[in-house]
């Protein structure tokens, strides 16, 4: 369905940008790839939030009010993901530094925390607060914990948090707010590449869980 | 034949800039760069480099350096007190500065923000095809220090010293702004996206209200003082895009407007966003100057 069947708005973001409002980040994700098919020339940079996409364009090449009809008219492809091909499998030892706290507010073991972080499948929804720090979706409802309520001043590359329904990989050193449950060796963020970021929004992550695996830990 | 630059005094801030890393947002990479563009380019074109060349942004002056070869410079956007081996020099003008003299940007006089340009560019490594020092995510060059020696890259147009001397006098727009009695600088806006998240008298209220720039900004963010606004919708907000130039209004009320060096998701409404040619405009707003806002027609 277009945005105006849906009930779903387009809102004027500066002169030189529009924000979609979409239904949740499935939605968000459909709509990015119809955007991407439609501007085969690349004119426009469009990225996803949690539930919205901004597209970005270049007022002297671009015409806003014809822009703004074209993204009303557009319908969100189907996201569907390549199953073979973007599954990333991201190691963890957990051993975060919150664990045993997790534990406590959730009223699970450490081992049931474990277990249940390393057992979901999850989903990059969009990328923000730092560069290559990518919002993982699909947490188990019973991991739903608020953030710290003091963030960390640095937190170490490759750390492994949760907060709220999110989880997400720290890829370089940070100040964070997010409760650490273990850490991982694979290299989120690279910017020597093209595509610095591992993680892009529509990625399909899964934690396995290395605590064992001496040699990475 | 590679020049360097070496840095005496750096001032409160000084920071290599070009204009930014566009593209990278879907990675999580704001735009960072020059935060006053015009006045960047203003430079770049005085002594010949092409826009995107990376030169210093000088916070308040107070930046000195000396180069080992002799080149052509140029500093616009605020103004300071620019001299050459005690010689004060003109800014908005290409001037040639000899092997070993001590360039300074001395007491600034008005404005905030500074651009000095080196004909062949910094030439230190680009991070993600930009030179900038982006302040939030740690991307780019450090500040710089006392004693650092930048690379400067080879003119392009040396044997074409005298056009570009002449090449313009033009006190930038930024700087030449209209100071009246209560209100140093308007900023154009258009409203939203998330002016729904506002009654009528809210925004009615901001669009009226002058804003005191406080002295906890940067290139984050500006922070404002003054009428507080507070949003009718009390939804929690899913973490959105966002660009440099949008005026986000926290729990607090007090508008933020996000700088070159914003995060590119942000959780709280975006009531409208700044033109982004005004950005240049905000770049120059000292702590203590008022702001308004003016809505596009």
């Amino acid at each position: 369905m277009t945005l105006a069947e849906e009930g779903l708005a387009v809102h004027r973001y500066g002169e030189r940008a529009f924000l979609v409002d979409c239904a949740n980040s499935d939605h968000a994700l459909g709509w990015l790839a119809a955007i991407e098919a439609y501007d085969t020339i690349g004119a426009l940079h469009s990225r996803p939030g949690a539930s919205t996409v901004l597209v970005e364009f270049d007022p002297a090449m671009t015409d806003a009010g014809e822009l703004e009809q074209v993204l009303g008219q557009l319908r969100p492809l189907a996201y569907e993901q390549d199953p073979a091909a973007s599954v990333i499998n991201v190691p963890v030892v957990y051993d975060g530094d919150d664990l045993a706290d997790v534990a406590s507010i959730t009223g699970l073991s450490v081992e049931e925390v474990i277990a249940a972080h390393s057992q979901g499948t999850y989903k990059a929804a969009f990328v923000g607060f730092s560069p290559g720090f990518a919002y993982l979706r699909g947490l188990n409802p019973r991991l739903v914990v608020s953030r710290l309520a003091s963030p960390r001043q640095q937190v170490p590359p490759g750390a492994v948090g949760i907060a709220d329904r999110w989880t997400g990989i720290y890829p370089r050193s940070s100040p964070g707010g997010w409760r650490l449950l273990g850490h991982t060796s694979l290299m989120i963020w690279d910017e020597r590449l093209s595509t610095p970021a591992l993680l892009q929004p529509g990625t399909v992550v899964r934690f396995v869980d290395a605590s064992s695996d001496t040699a990475d830990a | 034949m590679l020049n360097t630059l070496e840095v005496i005094s750096t001032g409160p801030l000084s920071l290599i800039e070009d204009l930014g890393r566009i593209g990278f947002g879907r990675q999580g990479v704001g735009r960072s760069g020059s935060f006053d563009r015009g006045s960047h380019r203003q430079a770049q074109r005085l002594v010949g480099n092409d826009d995107a060349a990376a030169g210093i942004e000088v916070l308040l002056g107070g930046l000195s350096f000396r180069l080992m070869s002799d080149a052509v410079i140029a500093a616009t956007g605020a103004r300071v007190e620019l001299s050459v081996d005690g010689r004060s020099i003109a800014q908005d003008t290409a001037e040639m500065v000899r092997a070993g003299q001590v360039v300074k940007l001395g007491r600034c006089t008005n404005g905030l923000r500074s651009y000095l340009a080196i004909a062949g560019g910094l030439d230190v490594d680009a991070t993600l095809a930009s030179r900038s020092t982006d302040l939030l995510s740690g991307l780019g060059p450090p500040a710089l220090n006392a004693g650092d020696q930048i690379p400067v890259g080879t003119p392009m147009i040396r044997s074409k010293l005298r056009q570009v001397t002449s090449a313009g006098t033009r006190v930038p727009t930024s700087v030449n702004r209209q100071v009246t009695a209560d209100v140093s600088c308007t900023l154009r806006i258009t409203v939203g996206p998330r002016d729904d998240w506002f009654s009528t008298g809210a925004l009615t209220r901001f669009l009226n209200a002058s804003y005191v720039v406080d002295p906890a900004s940067n290139r984050v963010g500006v922070r404002l003082r003054g009428a507080q606004i507070f949003r009718g919708e009390h939804r929690e907000l899913p973490s959105e895009p966002t660009i440099p130039g949008a005026i986000q209004i926290p729990p607090n009320g007090l508008p933020l407007v996000f700088g070159p060096d914003a995060p590119v998701t942000g959780g709280y409404p975006v009531i409208a966003v700044v033109v982004d040619d005004d950005l240049d405009l905000l770049a120059q707003c000292r702590p203590g100057e008022t702001i308004r806002f003016a809505p596009l027609s």
